[in-house]
């Protein structure tokens, strides 16, 4: 914002927009998880800091735990396996739980789901059973909100690119997101929203260097 | 016939016996009129006609078989699986594409649990038409294409038909995770669009192999989208019969290096 060009005055001169202060403005570290409630019309920015690190999301209604994001839904109701700009992120009982309302990345994963130490063992080998996975994040933080292992779904990867060609092969490829890029989306009613930065040094979806994630509210 | 006494009333309920339907389950099993071929009819353990708008369940022995057909070349077959008394491991639909590599199903394909394991194989397929994309519809969904999505109505909807089945093995609505479906084909542009393929028209089957033991739940309605304007859905037929699990021996066991570590690690906790 440029500061006006005015008479020297003996307060001081505001240089960031008052009235754009976010209710919550957050770095989650390399690897971590995260949750929050974002209330209904409130805007949640997912910034990807350090560019392609893949942010495993899943949402949940508040107030109905057992009212939770459906990549299915969503994908059959907008006739198309990406996320960008318009998609409405639908519950498994086809209502909208929040909609993404801007977006710089391009295009999101809603197919791949999360990792987890024991698909790592199908997809790389036994000797990454150790490490951490982002089904470990989902379970330790949805368990602060009384979530279990019955609660995690087929969720949604911001920033991760997963391609299918004309005979059904899929796969994590490398990212088209960059340090800056970023997703924001709207509250459709009051949800909880349950974050695993993606942890994987396995495959591209963090470039094999998983990086710190910035989630602002407003 | 009366029903005005318990009498009355007792005879006419008892004369019913003997009542064909089209849709119906036979039991005991072995009266099937046509096992597949090859299946000793004593060893048929499941053999069920599913109306369209129906559903079915039926816990399953590992090793068993389970067939799926479609009829009338409108059927559409949704697929929940469980690990029969552990059922907090069941079918990961992202697992089973992304550890695979491949979003269509066909014959080979694995179907596995967020455990890391093989829930069931299929091992015969003369359809190739089906998905893993869209899921099944809601009561939501239907109404908003039908008018109704009721389980009392025209038109049921897929999450309503799973909720039923997952409630008559203590299961709950946060028990149901993202579900496959056999005989409808929807195929993914390069843009990520999705194209309805439809059915490969009567007769087609798929075979599956229960890997470990399984609560089977399916659901017969139509695809979420099915694009024709009246719901759509004809009978399922599904026959289940004792055989054997994937060995070490199998070819699918080492078709490919990430199919043959989930057998390892199904192995380390069924034998």
């Amino acid at each position: 914002m440029t500061v006006p060009d005015v008479p020297a005055l003996d307060v001081p001169v505001l240089d960031v927009p008052v009235l754009d202060v976010p209710v919550l403005d957050v770095t989650v570290p390399a690897r971590a998880p995260w949750s929050a409630i974002i209330r209904a019309g409130q805007e949640l920015t997912i910034t990807d800091l350090g560019g392609n690190q893949a942010v495993d999301c899943l949402l949940y209604d508040a107030h109905d735990t057992a009212v939770r994001y459906s990549a299915p839904d969503t994908v059959h109701a907008q006739g198309n396996i990406f996320l960008t700009t318009g998609s409405v992120l639908l519950s498994n009982e086809h209502s909208p739980l929040m909609t993404v309302v801007g977006d710089t990345c391009g295009r999101h994963d809603t197919v791949g789901g999360a990792c987890s130490k024991e698909s790592n063992t199908l997809r790389y080998g036994h000797h990454t059973y150790s490490q951490h996975a982002c089904v470990e994040n989902f379970l330790i933080e949805g368990s602060r909100h009384g979530l279990g292992k019955r609660d995690l779904v087929g969720n949604i990867n911001w920033f991760m690119n997963v391609p299918v060609e004309p005979d059904g092969t899929l796969g994590i490829v490398d990212g088209i997101s960059a340090p800056g890029l970023a997703v924001t989306l709207r509250a459709e009613t009051d949800v909880l929203v349950l974050i695993s930065n993606c942890p994987q040094i396995n495959n591209p979806c963090n470039g094999f260097d998983p990086t710190p994630v910035r989630m602002t509210v407003r | 016939m009366a029903t005005s006494t318990t009498y009355a009333a007792r005879e006419h309920a008892r004369a019913q016996e003997g009542t064909r339907s089209d849709t119906m389950p036979v039991l005991p099993a072995s009266d099937w009129p046509a096992p597949p071929d090859g299946v000793d009819p004593a060893d048929l353990v499941w053999a069920e006609t599913v109306a369209g708008g129906g559903y079915t369940h039926r816990v399953l022995a590992r090793g068993t078989e389970l067939r799926l057909t479609d009829l009338a070349g409108d059927a559409c077959a949704h697929l929940l699986l469980f690990v029969e008394g552990r059922p907090w491991e069941r079918l990961n639909v992202a697992d089973t594409v992304k550890v695979l590599w491949n979003a269509y199903l066909g014959e080979g394909h694995l179907l596995l649990s967020d455990q890391g394991r093989v829930l069931a194989s299929v091992v015969a397929d003369t359809s190739g038409r089906h998905d893993t994309m869209c899921g099944a519809s809601t009561l939501r969904r239907n109404t908003e294409r039908y008018g109704d999505g009721s389980l009392h109505g025209p038109a049921p909807a897929g999450r309503e038909l799973f909720t039923l089945a997952a409630a008559k093995h203590g299961l709950q609505p946060r028990d149901l995770p993202p579900s496959i479906s056999f005989f409808q084909g929807v195929r993914v542009g390069p843009d990520g669009g999705l194209t309805f393929t439809g059915s490969a028209g009567p007769g087609a089957s798929v075979t599956l192999r229960a890997e470990m033991p399984l609560t089977v739940l399916i659901a017969n309605t139509a695809h979420p989208i099915d694009p024709r304007p009246a719901y759509t859905c004809t009978p399922l037929e599904v026959l289940a019969w004792r055989a054997r699990p994937t060995g070490p021996g199998d070819p699918l066991w080492q078709a490919s290096p990430e199919g043959r570590r989930a057998f390892l690690n199904t192995a380390e906790v069924t034998r």
